[in-house]
């Protein structure tokens, strides 16, 4: 068990062509994800560089394929229609990594996907990770080189996305037999996060980098009501930042509905008001959404807080009295 | 990216929004006939009030004395001099103050009162929102502090756009009467236009006003008076009409030079460089040097993509910042290989040399090809310091700069 991807996951990659969606269609592919084909209008009928089938539609890639998931890496001016697309193709979890997409395209989409989504149950939803995330990882243990196909990494993992796969530790590899959920809205800080983890003898359930963008999918609530409920994960750590008020939502909610233990650390403490920080999402305006009210927030849902972040595995640790 | 002033007027007047005459000058020798021009278009007459108001980005220009109310043309010629001869000093622009180009000359209106209107994107419920207040002119973020009722909130619907209904209702709620209702309401119509159509993330009119009544506006007239807009960069591949009114002189000129390269960079004013990957893994290198002590001279994101040459030119852009007294490097490699930043980092100290101590700690794909480069190029950069973690980097890169 894992949350939103494992094994079982069938992935396409929508701009498989691209030079970045053929790379971590490598990638993933190498890691051992079950990459069944990928996307680019005008070269279906084709292959790849893996050998994997290219479509024209998505609806023609799941109707070949049997895909579930889609990798979105469509330049930004095409990637609400490719997210769109994939919602029509009936593709329930859509990965969106594309960096610098319109926001005003993303209000019209999330408008789009909470109408499907409404009344429908947790498992029932369609989940769009992104855009301007790593992606989603499911570790498995390590089996193979990662070097081809032929050779993955792991027979039992899932990779979506960007990420580095070894850093990444199995239950069953960790020192200590326990899993962690990690949910991060900066892809690079989920890896420093995922390395601390591990080396501290923990191993990760799965990683989920919602991304940096003021409207997008998959929040911060969404990924700790599956954490919550995944019976392999025993911890969570979730990794914030400066801008919005997610974080003061999330602690609300771990106060209400969260019992496993939760530790987390907040970016951009000493980030100057009214800077923009590379992320769209990272502006402190108005008094709200800065470092000190998401601490305080977060403190105060008995969450512990990383100081720095060099200390987000041990703050982890403590949270699950480890250390 | 920010537009001047006089730009948000053009593009309100444009939407069909109310704005009083207007001339935009550069030079103070027309700043006479801009002031007869524009108080004649309103009616005032020689004598008339005008207002110069420096074009500059920052705010504060009121304090600052780069806002003049003039009442003839030899005041607005002698407030023009000033604006454009002397640098503005403001709370947002430092002390070295910024230099002022252009200067707007608007007709004085009399106003009877001043209201708020603005549009952002709320990222809480992911729409676009309407905000607006009686209580406008003032510092709203006061208002809203002190008394939050006095804030009106109106979501937007994302694929309908703002409706007439709606706009009514808030200008009846705002207090408008008579004829100004159909006016504010206009306004709010054009606000809401021009924020999806040119993909905006804040359209501000403050203040928007009602005139007293005349005999010609019995019920007064609603009209706009200063407006800021601020587009989304990510959507300005669509909009060559926004991008054309970007102004090179109002930016950093190291953050436009990184901009070229695709960095994302930002200056600050310590004394630590820091060269990472990724906007959070940036920001928290930034935490980590202040919580060990240091001040951090900069943001700065290379991203995921970048080649050897754009970080290499980024070590040049770090190392002419005169107050850098040491740099650190921390990369934890995912798309970005640690082998091209080790390269950069080697070309860096060929070129440009690292004079100041250099701590890098790599973390990643292809770590042991960067290391090994690091290594084989050690005796070139006296001043490098290997660092195993996040926390060792950041304690070694503050006890060398001391």
């Amino acid at each position: 068990m894992a949350i939103l991807i494992d094994a079982n996951t069938k992935v396409i990659c929508q701009g498989i062509t691209g030079s970045f969606g053929a790379l971590h269609t490598r990638g993933c592919y190498h890691y051992g994800t079950k990459m069944v084909g990928g996307v680019t209008p005008g070269k279906g009928g084709t292959k790849d560089e893996n050998n994997l089938p290219i479509f024209n539609t998505v609806a023609a890639a799941v109707r070949d394929t049997g895909a579930d998931a889609t990798m979105i890496f469509v330049p930004p001016p095409f990637t609400a229609d490719a997210i769109l697309e994939a919602m029509d193709a009936g593709i329930k979890t859509i990965i969106a990594v594309t960096e610098g997409v319109p926001v005003q395209d993303m209000v019209k989409v999330r408008a789009v996907l909470d109408e499907n989504n409404a009344g429908k149950s947790v498992k029932d939803r369609t989940v769009l990770v992104g855009p301007n995330c790593p992606g989603v990882i499911t570790p498995g243990p390590k089996t193979g080189s990662g070097e081809s196909a032929k050779d993955p990494y792991t027979k039992s993992g899932c990779k979506i996305g960007i990420m580095p796969g070894y850093i990444n530790t199995h239950r069953s590899e960790s020192k200590l037999a326990k899993n962690v959920g990690i949910v991060s809205r900066s892809g690079t800080l989920t890896y420093e996060a995922v390395w601390q983890t591990s080396n501290l003898g923990l191993g990760q359930s799965t990683c989920v980098g919602i991304g940096g963008d003021p409207v997008r999918g998959f929040g911060f609530i969404d990924c700790l009501e599956r954490f919550q409920a995944d019976p392999d994960t025993d911890a969570i750590l979730m990794i914030g930042e400066i801008g919005g008020t997610d974080e003061e939502a999330a602690a609300d909610y771990i106060t209400k509905h969260v019992t496993k233990p939760v530790a987390s650390f907040i970016a951009g403490r000493t980030a100057p008001p009214g800077k923009r920080m590379g992320h769209a999402g990272a502006i402190i305006s108005g008094g709200q959404g800065g470092a000190d009210t998401k601490i305080a927030a977060l403190k105060k849902a008995n969450i512990t807080v990383a100081e720095t972040p060099a200390d987000m595995g041990g703050a982890m640790a403590r949270a699950m009295n480890l250390a | 990216m920010k537009v001047h002033e006089y730009q948000a007027r053009q593009i309100l007047a444009d939407a069909g929004v109310a704005v009083p005459s207007a001339e935009v000058i550069t030079d103070a020798g027309a700043a006479a006939s801009a002031y007869k021009k524009v108080v004649t278009e309103a009616g005032l007459g020689e004598g008339g009030l005008a207002v110069v108001k420096a074009q500059v980005h920052a705010g504060g220009r009121g304090k600052a004395g780069f806002v003049k109310l003039v009442k003839s043309a030899k005041e607005a010629e002698d407030a023009a001099r000033f604006m454009l001869s002397n640098r503005m000093v403001s709370v947002q622009t430092g002390a070295e103050g910024i230099a002022v180009q252009k200067l707007l000359i608007a007709a004085g209106v009399d106003i009877a009162k001043e209201y708020y209107l603005a549009i952002t994107t709320d990222r809480a419920t992911r729409r676009n929102i309407l905000i607006a207040s009686s209580e406008g002119g003032v510092e709203i973020e006061e208002v809203a502090h002190k008394n939050p009722d006095a804030i009106l909130k109106e979501p937007i619907h994302p694929l309908l756009g703002l409706q007439g209904h709606q706009a009514r209702r808030l200008a009846f709620d705002l207090g408008f009467k008579g004829k100004q209702v159909n006016q504010a309401a206009k306004t709010m119509m054009a606000l809401a236009k021009v924020y999806e159509e040119k993909d905006c993330s804040l359209a501000e009119i403050n203040p928007l006003i009602v005139t007293k009544p005349t005999k010609e506006h019995p019920d007064g007239q609603v009209l706009a008076i200063d407006a800021k807009f601020n587009f989304d960069d990510n959507a300005l591949f669509r909009h060559k009409d926004v991008q054309s009114l970007f102004d090179p002189s109002e930016e950093n000129a190291n953050e436009l030079r990184a901009k070229e390269y695709e960095l994302s960079y930002i200056q600050l004013s310590g004394e630590i460089g820091c060269l990472v990957n990724g906007a959070g893994l940036a920001m928290a290198t930034m935490d980590i040097i202040k919580h060990e002590g240091g001040e951090p001279a900069n943001f700065l994101d290379v991203g995921g993509g970048a080649s050897e040459e754009a970080v290499t030119e980024g070590f040049r852009i770090i190392l002419s910042d005169k107050s850098v007294k040491g740099v650190l490097v921390n990369i934890f490699g995912g798309i970005m290989r640690c082998d091209v930043i080790a390269q950069a980092v080697v070309n860096a100290a060929r070129e440009v040399g690292f004079k100041v101590p250099l701590v890098v700690r790599l973390e990643g794909t292809n770590v042991e090809a960067g290391r090994k480069i690091l290594e084989g190029a050690k005796s070139e950069m006296p001043t490098m310091q290997s660092a195993t973690d996040l926390g060792d980097a950041a304690r070694k890169v503050v006890a060398a700069v001391g």
